[in-house]
């Protein structure tokens, strides 16, 4: 980001954003030291498992966070700082120039008021029109997304909407006031495949006609393959790898983003075993020391426990890693070479994973208890 | 129905009574009115006239969207969800006349993984008790087995990759993949000869997923066991199943082995399915957009399913005949479907 057209060019620029959440046992660091920019028009993907801070980051951005979190760092929109603005200093930028999009399309609309209303009064709130205008714009907003008989809907309470719908009513909200930003929360995770497919490609569409930029965060990563420019790995609350979306699924640099390739089941690899990471992600409260991978990681050496590795360059321009030793990761073609295949009798120990001092046994103890305790219910509401 | 039956059982290639042999199979739920005296209104067939086959040691996968039936159809054949009519013979024994009394020594060799590893162990058992319930109920030496219950569950533990001495601690205390992990070692205790899986693996996260499905494919492999493979995710389905049923509101659409149902599928329904799952590779991903299937409208209510064929609402080959005629399942090229217009799909 040298020249000065390409400043103008960018849209979001999130510098070294942290949200903690101070709790009586300790604080969570959900979000550590994420930085990215994204540029007008760009679909930027962010995939991690559940609990690696994706959907926390977003929020921070959104403005959306509850009061007890603590944001530090910068998140510069067009030029504004939005970091730590109040909740009515964010209201104007909130779906007039970002809007999100939820996961559950049923619990993100009302359920007393028709479909109609509720986009038209997300159209008042930033326009001053009449009712009848904006009751037009909202119906012109669900002919957009695709909604048969947009007219008719309109006047529809959610109940009588089918989940894809609902989605799409959703989407229609987010699109009504021409944000420049759209960040979709796992659009699609609540939805049947073949319903996924018509969501995928109403976003994709949305994009195309609004030029709209978008964060698409999922933690599906065929998801990601088909409609993002460029891609951002987390794990463990901060970023692990990022680059454009070739490099990363061709030529991963991080052994985690290799693990997870090698985890999800692909056509072309039939017939062979998967190639799953041993263990769990680890617990925000107890990071392990030095890189936040390393209890996970096959290529784990000494340095690795050491302090965490910067987010640097890789051989290709624009390609970062967190990972000191992605040299090793060059010559590696297939996750199967890296990765331990084979399941059957191989006992994993919880504990191991947590272990910050491997000599405190009842230090260990103690901390894996908690562990999954705080684990079991920050999974439990990760999910449907 | 009968020679699809037929010709399926040819197509497993076993002379041979088949392990568990599912035929009409239908279940039917009561749609209860509001009011003081809840009276049925209607019914709900969850399951409608389903059959199909799985072989000693062989994976059956049952895919479809959310409400089409393949949970049900799970429950109803392990006798969990008394089935409204049809058979289920299992190891050439019919189980839906049997009272419960009858069921018990048979259940040893059927048993279940469900879908939510936090619901579905008791919080307040520690995982000792929670494998051994099985052992204390048929006894340690059930199935074959030697050694003692304690011994048993120290084995289980570490074939599944737990620590046995973890077997003391509580299900909150172990990550959602460590618990599928023990709801898979209560499974096994027995040593069943059936396991049917329900969506055992889309509660995990990813990374995790893969572990659970190469365990399960390795324990197939030592133990012989047989899996009902019940799951949305057609490529999961794709990687562990030798043969998959693919329904649709109740109804198996298609049928056929792994791969003439991903390379060579004729029923449009399957062909959407297929063509809507995105892969984790960009190049090929931008080339499947371009020639995509993208489906219009969601699957119909099951308290009202479309006359004649069950897709014909969101189908684009749907002619007059799909509306008035029930297409029955017979061969078409490599598979098995249910579609007046079958095909398999033109490649460009």
């Amino acid at each position: 980001m040298t020249g000065a057209a390409e400043r103008a060019e960018t849209l979001l620029n999130v510098e070294d954003l942290c949200v903690d959440f101070p709790t009586e046992d300790g604080v969570v660091g959900a979000v550590r030291g994420v930085s990215f920019s994204l540029r007008r028009g760009e679909v930027l993907g962010v995939v991690g498992e559940s609990g690696s801070g994706k959907s926390v980051s977003s929020m921070a951005i959104m403005g959306l966070l509850p009061r007890t979190a603590k944001v530090t760092g910068s998140i510069n929109y067009a030029g504004d700082e939005l970091a730590n603005l109040s909740y009515r200093q964010m209201q104007h930028y909130r779906n007039n120039e970002i809007a999100m999009i939820f996961q559950d399309p049923m619990t993100s609309l009302n359920p007393v008021f028709t479909i109609g209303w509720q986009l038209s009064e997300a159209y008042r709130a930033h326009h001053s029109v009449s009712k009848k205008a904006a009751w037009a714009k909202a119906v012109e907003s669900l002919e957009l997304v695709g909604i048969p008989q947009p007219d008719r809907r309109a006047r529809q309470y959610p109940h009588e909407f089918s989940g894809g719908m609902r989605q799409r009513a959703i989407i229609a909200m987010s699109i009504i006031n021409d944000p420049q930003l759209i960040i979709a929360d796992e659009p699609t995770t609540a939805l049947d495949v073949t319903v996924q497919a018509q969501i995928l490609e109403t976003l994709l569409r949305i994009r195309d006609e609004t030029a709209a930029a978008v964060i698409m965060i999922t933690h599906d990563l065929g998801v990601v393959a088909g409609m993002v420019d460029r891609v951002q790995v987390m794990y463990g609350g901060t970023v692990v790898e990022s680059g454009g979306v070739d490099q990363v699924f061709d030529e991963p640099r991080m052994p985690y983003t290799m693990g997870l390739l090698g985890s999800v089941p692909n056509p072309n690899l039939l017939g062979t075993r998967l190639t799953p990471i041993t263990g769990a992600p680890p617990s925000l409260m107890h990071l392990p020391a030095g890189c936040s991978f390393s209890p996970r990681c096959p290529l784990v050496i000494d340095d690795c426990h050491e302090a965490e590795p910067e987010l640097a360059e890789t051989d290709s321009a624009g390609h970062t890693a967190r990972c000191i030793r992605w040299r090793e990761l060059l010559e590696v073609s297939k996750p199967q070479e890296v990765f331990i295949s084979q399941q059957l009798g191989i006992v994993e120990d919880p504990a191991v994973l947590l272990a910050e001092n491997p000599e405190l046994a009842e230090a260990e103890h103690i901390a894996s208890m908690s562990e999954h305790a705080g684990q079991g219910t920050t999974e439990g509401t990760g999910r449907q | 129905m009968s020679t699809a039956a037929m010709e399926e059982q040819q197509e497993t290639g076993q002379a041979q009574a088949p392990l568990l042999e599912v035929r009409d199979l239908v279940k039917e739920f009561p749609v209860r009115g509001g009011g003081i005296i809840p009276r049925t209104v209607g019914t709900v067939q969850a399951v409608s006239g389903i059959s199909l086959q799985i072989g000693q040691g062989e994976t059956l996968g049952l895919v479809g969207e959310s409400g089409c039936g393949k949970s049900t159809t799970g429950r109803a054949i392990l006798q969990l969800q008394k089935p409204t009519s049809g058979s289920v013979r299992f190891k050439g024994r019919e189980l839906t006349t049997l009272r419960a009394t009858e069921l018990r020594p048979i259940r040893r060799d059927m048993q279940i993984v469900f879908q939510d590893p936090y619901a579905s162990l008791n919080p307040k058992w520690p995982v000792n008790d929670i494998i051994s319930e099985p052992l204390q109920i048929h006894g340690a030496t059930a199935g074959g087995a030697t050694g003692t219950v304690q011994q048993q569950v120290n084995e289980l533990m570490e074939l599944v990759g737990l620590n046995p001495e973890h077997r003391n601690r509580y299900p909150h205390e172990f990550s959602g993949g460590q618990r599928q992990r023990i709801g898979i070692a209560r499974a096994l205790a027995l040593r069943p000869k059936l396991i049917v899986l329900d969506e055992p693996v889309s509660a995990l996260d990813v990374s995790v997923q893969a572990g659970v499905v190469n365990l399960l494919e390795e324990l197939q492999e030592q133990r012989g066991l047989a899996y009902l493979f019940v799951a949305h995710d057609l490529s999961v389905v794709r990687h562990i199943s030798d043969r998959v049923a693919v329904m649709y509101l109740g109804k198996i659409v298609e049928t056929g082995t792994r791969e003439d149902i991903y390379k060579h599928a004729t029923h449009p329904y399957t062909q959407a399915l297929l063509s809507a799952v995105p892969v984790p590779d960009p190049k090929q991903e931008r080339e499947r957009q371009r020639n995509r299937i993208v489906l219009t409208g969601d699957v119909p209510s099951p308290t009202n399913p479309p006359s004649g064929c069950r897709f014909r609402t969101r189908c684009w080959k749907a002619q007059d005949i799909c509306a008035v005629e029930e297409p029955p399942l017979i061969r078409h090229g490599k598979t098995i479907s249910a579609c007046h217009f079958a095909e398999e799909l033109q490649r460009s």
